[in-house]
């Protein structure tokens, strides 16, 4: 598998916010006892969901833009150490400087250096995932940097010394009223008359911000894209506050992943139609920031990117689950994904929630341990975010192929099979074979007597139990279609033993 | 034509009026139904839960029972099991290096149909009514499977054909592009989640003020009616073959043991 340049030639996990910390099934038991959260999320995502599907339909080459982001997704996959290069050698020639990070503990080294050489020990964010991913915030502080979020939902949830629970909205979880009560509680100098009305919220939070943005030397950001024709770095936001954190300070810090790369501004113009459309269910989104390494007089003076691995080249290595790397994090798929509408993005215990991140995630950091393994399972398979994905990832052939993945790698690891791999070798001797199955069949009125008499199966025992904790079973017929079949239609005699049945069918009027 | 009958192991083993229903649909218009007597299993649950090995015979097996000139095409009452057919079954035989069983496994889901599918694109029903006599005096509600609607991109199809049902009262399912939280194993795996989604789905049923939710995956359905069931609600469930076949002399019932037409009884 190739590997990227400055990179070792062994794929390597990474590490940082990426991590399930306890199966799903659990956390999902705990979030879903939350009727606040799923009230508050259920309206948000459908909210945003309605929106997006106003949008995509008024272009009508919707599913053409979409196969274009996919090709070019695809193509910076299979050429990207030579994109890196080709982005490394223009950036640095425009006064930039590049650092490579294998994984999240270097990638903080490095920024939280790059921090103290100026001498600063506060800085200003920009609302970025890679920095989530390798808990930035989190290492700063510990070496005495304070970092501010400056996107109003991103502020909320660090105000609020909570968890971002969605990659674009990350106070997606609560409603205004409680962000109200944050900001009473930890917003310092806020009116105590504040009241909820989000407008009045809004002006809050700049007032806040103001202050942060006229001091701050430094900034961190991360990037939508990178153009390797250009060395170009770019950032895509709805409310300004970037900006402010782009151009205002001396020192500006880029934390971004390898696969946001694309080849020239040309293929830019793709994903800036995608991009709005699927995040925000806009035509376009407010603020688009380029920048081009350093101006003269202009901007910030010191220009870095960190570019960050932490697991990339091992999900690139997986032949059928590195696609997940096209993903431009829209949240198409977390808003209309079902299992995220109930649980929230804290059952999936990564920066990734969601469809992707059920896929994403244990690509990234393996899937060896429980929590991670769960994670895959997290999916009806209902394939709607397969639908609204703007660079067509295939999730559910994805989250199909880590559970074999999974399934596989507990093969002869155990010293005993779990009941489900019990019940799934019994099943598939059973059926693979119509004989079999047939005369497993006759048993069929063995299952009627299970049943009350009100004719339904209402627990089971083992892993079943689930099924039956909310839904009934009904009582099994008294006799097969097969065994109907080969009474009705071919006469007693021949059934079950004939694995071709071309019998003519006795007259059966219309 | 000669059509294969691909009963899938739900309907064969719990629902076997949806398979009479299917053989009536077909034979009333005129067709020969066989019953390929080696099948068994489309392997879904298999390869959907990650057991990829497991799945490999059961694969096998579907293939060899089909893989036959004697029939021109196979359906299959199910959306989720023909979309199986069609997207999984090369993907199995290749992840076992057998590439001779993925060319059969290919040419077997080439042939392969869903029954609305199968009914609107092959055989032209336009009217079930005045084509195949369906009549359905009831009020009923549609829920569109996830694999139906969005692996085999079904459209309308299926509530095309239900909307030219004689006498039945069709009413619109409000989100009922939402998966109803089957998901096969997903609703033991994650039982609170698939109960929470399958919660949502009863009450939007519930809201039409329906007799019966209808819809053409046998699973969904039993997943959907045995949460009608626990809540206590009368509202039913019923495979949309089983509406189709049902005619003005043979009408299938809605309450207990649902009787199929078979479409003789039009005395
Ligand atoms: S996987 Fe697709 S839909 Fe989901 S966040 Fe990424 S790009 Fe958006």
């Amino acid at each position: 598998m190739s590997t990227f340049l400055g990179m070792p030639s062994l794929p390597v996990f990474g590490s940082g916010n990426l991590h399930a910390a306890e199966s799903f099934p659990k956390a999902a038991h705990r979030e879903l006892g939350n009727a606040q959260l799923r009230a508050n999320l259920g309206h948000a995502t459908h909210t945003i969901r309605d929106k997006r599907l106003q949008v995509v339909s008024e272009l009508p080459d919707w599913e053409q833009l979409r196969d274009a982001g996919s090709a070019i997704k695809e193509s910076v996959m299979a050429r990207l150490p030579e994109l890196l290069e080709q982005f490394e050698q223009n950036f640095t020639a425009r006064g930039g400087v590049i650092h490579w990070a294998r994984d999240a503990s270097e990638a903080n080294e490095i920024v939280a250096g790059l921090i103290r050489d100026t001498g600063e020990t506060e800085v200003v964010k920009v609302k970025s995932m890679a920095t989530q991913e390798i808990g930035l915030n989190e290492y700063l502080e510990e070496q005495g940097i304070a970092a501010f979020e400056t996107d109003l939902a991103e502020l909320i949830v660090q105000l609020d010394h909570d968890k971002p629970s969605h990659i674009l909205v990350p106070a997606i979880h609560k409603n205004r009223t409680e962000i109200r009560d944050i900001f009473l509680r930890e917003m310092p100098g806020a009116d105590p008359e504040l009241t909820d009305n989000p407008a009045v919220l809004a002006m809050a939070a700049r007032a806040h911000l103001r202050r942060k943005f006229l001091t701050a030397k430094v900034a961190v950001s991360g990037a939508n894209f990178a153009l390797a024709d250009s060395g170009t770095l770019a950032v895509v936001e709805s409310e300004g506050n970037g900006r402010m954190c782009l151009t205002l300070p001396e020192t500006l810090i880029t934390v971004m992943g390898v696969e946001k790369l694309l080849p020239s501004w040309q293929d830019l113009e793709v994903f800036m139609q995608l991009l709005p459309r699927s995040s925000t269910g806009e035509r376009m989104n407010p603020y688009t920031s380029l920048w081009t390494g350093v101006t003269e007089g202009d901007g910030p003076q010191n220009v870095h990117l960190v570019l960050l691995d932490n697991g990339r080249s091992a999900a690139l290595a997986d032949e059928m689950g590195r696609s997940a790397l096209h993903c431009i994090r829209c949240s198409a798929c977390m808003n209309v994904c079902p299992v995220y509408e109930r649980t929230g993005g804290h059952a999936y215990g990564s920066t990734y929630p969601g469809p992707i991140g059920a896929i994403l995630s244990p690509l990234l950091t393996g899937i060896e341990s429980e929590e991670n393994s769960s994670l895959p399972y997290a999916s009806s398979l209902c394939g709607a975010c397969y639908d609204a994905c703007p660079v067509k990832i295939n999730i559910p052939d994805i989250l199909v192929h880590l559970r074999s993945v999974d399934v596989d790698s507990q093969r002869g690891k155990k010293k005993l099979p779990s009941q489900m791999d019990v019940g799934m070798s019994a099943a598939s001797w059973a059926l693979s074979s119509g004989k079999r199955l047939g005369l497993l069949e006759r048993g069929l009125p063995l299952g009627r007597l299970a049943a009350g008499r009100d004719k339904k199966i209402k627990k089971l025992p083992g892993i079943a139990a689930g099924w039956t904790q909310s839904r009934d079973i009904p009582a099994p017929p008294a006799q097969s279609f097969r065994n109907w079949w080969a009474k009705e239609r071919q006469g007693a005699e021949q059934h079950g033993g004939k694995t071709q049945d071309t019998t003519q069918n006795e007259e059966t009027g219309a | 034509m000669r059509i294969a009958l691909f009963a899938t192991c739900i309907v064969d083993a719990m629902y076997p009026r949806t398979a009479q229903a299917t053989v009536s649909i077909l034979e009333r218009l005129g067709h020969e139904v066989v019953f390929p007597a080696g099948q068994a299993c489309c392997g879904q649950m298999h390869v959907n839960s990650g057991y990829l090995k497991e799945a490999v015979p059961v694969v096998a097996n579907h293939v060899d029972a089909f893989d036959t000139e004697e029939y021109d095409v196979a359906v299959a009452p199910s959306g989720s099991c023909v979309a199986s057919v069609k997207h999984q079954h090369p993907m199995v035989a290749r992840s076992c290096g057998d590439t001779a069983l993925e060319t059969r496994a290919a040419a077997v889901g080439a042939r392969t149909y869903e029954l609305s599918e199968l009914l609107v694109d092959v055989l032209g029903v336009t009217d079930a009514g005045a084509q195949l006599g369906s009549y359905f005096p009831h009020r009923v509600t549609y829920h569109p499977s996830c694999h139906g609607m969005r692996l085999l991109r079904l459209g309308d199809r299926q509530s095309r054909l239900l909307r030219t049902v004689a006498g039945i009262d069709l009413v619109d399912l409000p989100e009922a592009d939402q998966c109803c939280g089957f998901g096969g194993t997903f609703s033991i795996k994650n039982a609170d989640v698939s109960s929470a989604m399958l919660e949502d789905k009863a009450a939007n049923i519930r809201t039409t003020g329906a007799e019966l939710c209808t819809g053409g995956d046998a699973s969904c359905l039993m997943h959907i009616g045995g949460g009608l069931s626990r809540q206590g609600s009368n509202v039913t469930t019923l495979h949309l073959a089983e509406i189709l076949a049902s005619t003005m002399g043979a009408p299938a019932s809605v309450t207990g043991d649902v009787h199929v037409s078979t479409g003789k009884a039009t005395r």
